[in-house]
């Protein structure tokens, strides 16, 4: 039978209840406070006990006989609140006064456990002369340490917890497994997660269960963890059991392995990077040299000029546009090209243009033109010249876990191959290009067919030496910007454009990398603070030797000889 | 413009011993008797004679540069080889009387060495030390040559080539473990052939050995240039492919004369150690070798006076200037080096002449039978360029 | 040397420029005692020819033997210099900062080694044969007198004369008449012809008047090959010849 649904109403609430409508809502309101009343004096009581715990160990903590006793108890306690107590503890921040345990804070006042100041009439910080420091026993202080790092597992910050792993981790005290164990469970942060297994792996290998170091050792191999290699070498040192040596010797072969290639990686990776630089810098010299005929030693200091572009830029991004600091790089760059480029033109039209046909010549009055630029730059800018990058190229990218790419020598990396293929197209590709070479090569015919020889010299040697003030911009980002800057350049620049001949720029690229990379090869493979100075010399040989075999380089200029004279 | 090589040979003879005539008097009995007199004081001579010693070396890079053609950044590497060596010998004559009074010199004792390295041993003798003095660099040289010029590199490519070796020497030469004393070099001589170095009398005599020495080196270098192989000499730097084409073996005749280059350079640098009395790497990288190449272009390089009067003229500037004004002279000199290249090309001694052509051009008048020869016009190889289809 | 055995002789040489083919396959040779001309259109390869001979040049396949089994592509220039080859080139290239006496000197047979001319001075003998020579050349008014003021084709005879006291038993002449006028041109006609009887020369040359004059048989060169060999009327009636080189009429 269908009911209407009923609303609650007086006539639906039980008979013993209907009294009236004040009754029962008083009723309510009784037990309401009641229930209250239990729950909440349970919840003091229970804080309070807990605080008369804490109050009662903390009074254990001041008899050194009791100390011990009253910090195991803490521990077990396992409360937050016990972390501030014990730091004040460890560092000596404890006071007693009359009975009453009080912390010594940052603020200047005394505080006692449950956080009030102990402040005088007139609510001041009062600093009684008989408050009594509490001591730590010296046998005590390991404990508070492991209490506080216990707690600190668990702590806010994920900086303050990964570094509790790693200090824990480093102890090697198996005991500590368990309250690792726990905080992992807990542990939401992927990094700091890691760290935890890490160290527990460490404090694994202290194990004395020959099986779980066996386990430990071998997943160590497989992960191919650097910071466990000096770890397992010690234990082989100290190890009985066969397996785990066996074990010992596969893990540290296959870690030492990773490593190697690693490092390899590293070094291909300089050795690239360098060469990216050198590439920048001899296309100019191979366009001044080898189109034009005309030895630039003052190509180094072009360099330089375009390390002290960017300088100057900086200085006065910081001085007028401090929030646009950054941006200075971005203007730096094509800046250091105009700059350098129009400081060729005024070489070539001032000077060079003197000395076509006679590169011995050009060599000795560029060399003193180099030397004044560089004596003028230390004069005017001083030997102690730095430029930060800009934030956009701080750290790199990880490509394997210890090995970074620094960012910034990516980005000349990828310049060196922007400019290799702006070279290019100019030279080969386009009508400037064909100006260019044709008048390099029959100035008459060029100069009958319109082609001013004059302005074609100057354009080219200007484009020769921009490149090189691009490339001291480029260097400003991973170098020091310094007069010396050039010469420490212009050597291996030299020996790439020997190398790599004159006739085709890939023998400039083969000879750049070629260069770039046996530099920074041979380098770590010679042992010994004279590394970079061997290299080089060892280098030196070997072009040398290369140069027997061809004595033109990689890929020289072959021409046809037209008419029969003698050359 | 450069003189006719018969000019050179009918004048060699003549020339010749004016010119020594000349030389003998105003250094070996001028000077001398200035500084009895005490016009000179032995500060002044002792510098001179620097001077004198670092001529020998110009002449040696007028031989190879002016005559030849040969252009070498690297010469003071075998100053240096010739000064470390006659310093070895130095050394150990004073040998007891260092700091710690060893036997063995004192940047050995810092080094932690108990013993003389195997190669110091030989130049204990002084006869021996001389004669290393002027062979080991001519047989570095020599080997330079062997593993440069018979693979016909020449020109540009071998001049930068001589630069990296002179760089590579510098950086050899720093390290401790060659012990040669590192950075510090080799110093603190207080011997020669038991003679005190500091005495003026020995300043003298060395003087006088110097001014000698410099005047014989000169007449043999004349005569060389007046024979025939001074002949060939120019030829190769004229015209070498011509001359190969003659049946000359041009790779030997350059090795020899940068070899005998060489021994002239070491002779210099024996000479120099035995008066300045220090010797240290940075004398023998790339730029002392570039300032050599500038005195001989600021000289004439087609003249041997001129080359000694440059390495005289322009280290004597050298030392007047770094004490006024220290900073400025790499500005100075690298200014030279433009000023020379550019309106010098015959250097002070041939400026009269340049001079003298110039007032006659000025007033129309042609100079007959001295046109000025295409030198850059005959040698366009030296541009090398890319052909078109090779790419 | 063999009265009749060739001087000279091109088996199968191929010389190529970065892929173009200056020579192909030439088989060629040049008799003692014969006066050869060498002629063709500009680019046959006659310089490149000659290069190969005074190895200048390196060929990329064949030989290169003189007189009996001597093989000169194996050897440096100098050395093949030295063998008994003289050459002159079609730019003319005396030392023009020295005297004619004094170019001379330097081509006169001699020894080349760098010990051999430390204390070397001419003798009586080698004197009067530089000045003989310059006699015949008709220069020796000039003698000490810088290379510099001749005239092109005295310049021409300078360097013939340079070939001349080296004694080679092969002239290599490269245009010896260019820019010569009608008496030079004669003159050195009869001068090669008086040389050819006792040694081997071979001439490149474009002024067909001079050749018929003084060769006694005609190579001739077309794009690295040869396209025609013997007498001068031989090849001159040669249609091929004609149509790439001599033109019709």
């Amino acid at each position: 039978m269908a009911r209407a649904r009923t609303t609650w109403s007086t006539a639906n609430v039980p008979i013993y209840l209907k009294r009236s409508k004040g009754e029962a809502v008083l009723k309510l309101t009784c037990i309401a406070v009641v229930l209250g009343g239990l729950v909440g004096s349970t919840l003091l009581h229970t804080t309070q006990a807990r605080a008369n715990t804490l109050k009662t160990y903390a009074q254990g903590l001041l008899q050194p006989d009791t100390q011990r006793a009253a910090l195991e108890g803490l521990r077990d306690l396992g409360e937050p609140t016990v972390q501030p107590l014990l730091d004040a503890l460890k560092e000596g921040a404890l006071y007693s006064w009359k009975g009453v345990v009080y912390r010594f804070t940052d603020t200047g006042t005394f505080v006692d456990l449950d956080g009030v100041p102990l402040l005088d009439s007139a609510g001041e910080a009062l600093l009684p002369d008989d408050m009594e420091p509490v001591p730590l026993a010296e046998d005590n202080i390991a404990l508070v340490r492991r209490i506080l790092d216990g707690l600190n597992l668990f702590a806010a910050d994920v900086a303050t917890r990964k570094a509790t792993v790693r200090r824990l981790g480093n102890l090697r005290d198996a005991a500590v497994i368990p309250m690792l164990e726990k905080a992992l469970a807990q542990e939401t942060h992927t990094d700091v997660q890691a760290v935890l297994r890490v160290a527990m792996d460490k404090l694994r290998l202290a194990s004395p269960d020959p099986n779980v170091r066996l386990e430990t050792i071998r997943a160590f191999g497989a992960s191919r963890a650097e910071s466990a290699l000096s770890r397992i070498k010690g234990l082989r040192k100290t190890e009985t059991d066969p397996t785990v040596l066996t074990a010992i010797d596969e893990a540290v072969k296959s870690i030492e392995d990773y490593l190697r290639l690693r490092n390899a990686v590293g070094y291909v990776f300089n050795g690239v990077s360098l060469a990216s630089v050198l590439l920048i810098m001899s296309l100019g010299l191979a366009i001044t040299f080898g189109l034009m005929g005309i030895i630039n030693m003052a190509h180094g200091e072009m360099l330089m000029l375009g390390s002290y572009t960017a300088y100057v830029l900086q200085e006065l991004f910081a001085t007028t546009l401090p929030q646009y600091l950054d941006y200075y790089f971005v203007v730096a760059l094509p800046l250091s090209v105009v700059v350098v480029g129009f400081v060729g033109v005024l070489m070539e039209r001032g000077i060079l243009r003197f000395l076509y046909g006679r590169p011995l010549e050009s060599l000795l009055v560029t060399w003193g033109i180099g030397m004044m630029l560089q004596q003028g730059a230390r004069l005017f800018f001083g030997d102690q010249t730095s430029v930060s990058p800009p934030t956009w190229f701080r750290g790199g990218w990880e490509i394997m876990p210890g090995l970074i790419f620094p960012y910034g020598r990516m980005f000349i990396i990828l310049l060196s191959l922007l400019s290799l293929a702006v070279v290019y197209l100019l030279l080969y590709r386009s009508t400037v290009g064909l100006k260019i070479r044709s008048v390099m090569q029959n100035r008459d015919m060029a100069a009958c067919m319109g082609i001013s020889s004059r302005t074609v010299d100057t354009l080219t040697f200007a484009m020769g030496t921009a490149m090189a003030g691009l490339a001291g911009c480029a260097l400003s980002l991973i170098g020091t910007v310094d007069p010396e800057v050039g010469k420490t350049y212009i050597v291996d620049s030299f020996m790439v454009v020997v190398l790599g001949g004159v006739g085709k720029l890939v023998g400039t690229v083969i000879a750049a990398l070629g260069v770039g990379m046996s530099n920074k090869i041979l380098e770590p493979l010679i042992s010994g603070t004279a590394a970079a100075v061997y290299a080089k010399v060892a280098i030196l040989v070997l072009v040398i030797f290369f140069l027997q075999l061809k004595p033109t380089g990689l890929f020289p200029a072959k021409e046809r000889t037209a008419a029969g004279a003698v050359r | 413009m450069q003189p006719t090589q018969s000019q050179n040979m009918k004048n060699s003879a003549k020339g010749t011993w004016i010119t020594a005539g000349l030389l003998v008097l105003i250094l070996l009995i001028g000077l001398p008797l200035g500084h009895h007199y005490g016009w000179i004081t032995n500060y002044s001579l002792n510098l001179f004679s620097k001077y004198l010693a670092l001529a020998i070396l110009a002449l040696g890079m007028d031989l190879i540069w002016g005559y030849t053609g040969i252009l070498s950044l690297g010469q003071a590497i075998f100053f240096g080889l010739g000064a470390y060596v006659m310093g070895m010998n130095l050394m150990l004559e004073s040998s007891g009387q260092g700091v710690y009074g060893e036997a063995i010199p004192d940047f050995m004792v810092w080094n932690r060495l108990t013993e003389l390295p195997l190669y110091w041993l030989p130049f204990k003798s002084f006869p021996i030390a001389v004669i290393g003095s002027i062979a080991v660099p001519a047989l570095a040289a020599a080997a330079i040559g062997f593993l440069t010029f018979r693979r016909r590199v020449g020109g540009t490519y071998f001049a930068i080539l001589t630069q990296a070796i002179a760089f590579a020497t510098w950086l050899m030469f720093n390290r401790n473990e060659m012990n040669l004393g590192g950075t510090n070099g080799l110093t603190d001589f207080k011997l020669i052939l038991g003679y005190a170095l500091s005495e003026p009398n020995t300043q003298w005599a060395l003087y006088m050995l110097t001014a000698f020495l410099l005047i014989a080196c000169y007449v043999g270098c004349r005569w060389l240039t007046g024979s025939k192989i001074g002949l060939i000499m120019t030829a190769i730097r004229d015209q070498e492919p011509r001359l190969r084409f003659l049946g000359y073996p041009i790779a030997q005749y350059k090795i020899f004369i940068f070899s005998v280059a060489g021994a002239l350079s070491g002779l210099a640098g024996a000479l120099y150690v035995t008066q300045v009395g220090i010797i240290t790497p940075s004398q023998i990288g790339v730029l002392p070798s570039l300032e050599i190449v500038v005195w001989v272009a600021f000289g004439g390089r087609n003249s041997l006076i001129g080359a000694m009067i440059g390495a005289v003229g322009i280290n004597a500037a050298r030392s007047v200037l770094t004490a006024q004004f220290p900073e400025w002279w790499p500005i100075i000199l690298g200014g030279l080096f433009v000023i020379v290249v550019l309106l010098l090309p015959n250097g002070i001694v041939g400026l009269p002449r340049q001079l003298w052509h110039g007032l006659r051009h000025l007033r129309g008048r042609s100079s007959a039978g001295r046109q000025p020869g295409p030198q850059a016009r005959q040698r366009p190889v030296e541009r090398p360029s890319v052909n078109p289809s090779t790419r | 040397m063999s009265e009749s055995g060739s001087i000279i002789y091109l088996d199968g040489v191929t010389v190529s420029f970065d892929g173009f083919k200056a020579l192909q396959e030439v088989d060629f040779y040049v008799d003692h005692g014969e006066l050869r001309a060498l002629i063709g259109p500009n680019g046959a390869g006659k310089t490149t020819l000659l290069d190969a001979i005074c190895g200048k040049v390196k060929p990329d396949h064949g030989r290169v033997v003189f007189g009996q089994a001597t093989e000169l592509h194996k050897l440096e220039e100098h050395e093949i210099t030295m063998m008994g080859i003289g050459r002159k080139f079609q730019t003319p290239s005396v030392f023009q900062n020295m005297t004619l006496f004094d170019n001379l000197t330097l081509a006169t047979r001699h020894e080349r080694g760098v010990f051999a001319n430390l204390f070397h001075t001419l003798n009586r003998a080698q004197r009067d044969h530089i000045m003989s020579t310059l006699q015949t050349l008709g220069l020796e008014d000039k003698a000490h007198q810088q290379a510099g003021i001749l005239s092109h084709g005295q310049i021409q005879w300078l360097e013939i004369g340079m070939v001349l006291v080296q004694d080679p038993t092969l002239f290599l002449l490269d245009e010896p008449v260019a820019g010569m006028t009608r008496e030079e041109r004669e003159k050195t006609s009869e001068l090669l012809q008086w040389l050819a009887k006792d040694h081997a020369v071979l001439v490149v040359e474009h002024d067909m008047e001079f050749v018929r004059q003084t060769a006694d048989r005609v190579t001739v060169l077309h794009e690295g090959q040869v396209l025609c060999e013997g007498s001068v009327e031989h090849v001159k009636s040669d249609p091929r010849v004609v149509e790439v080189y001599l033109g019709r009429g």
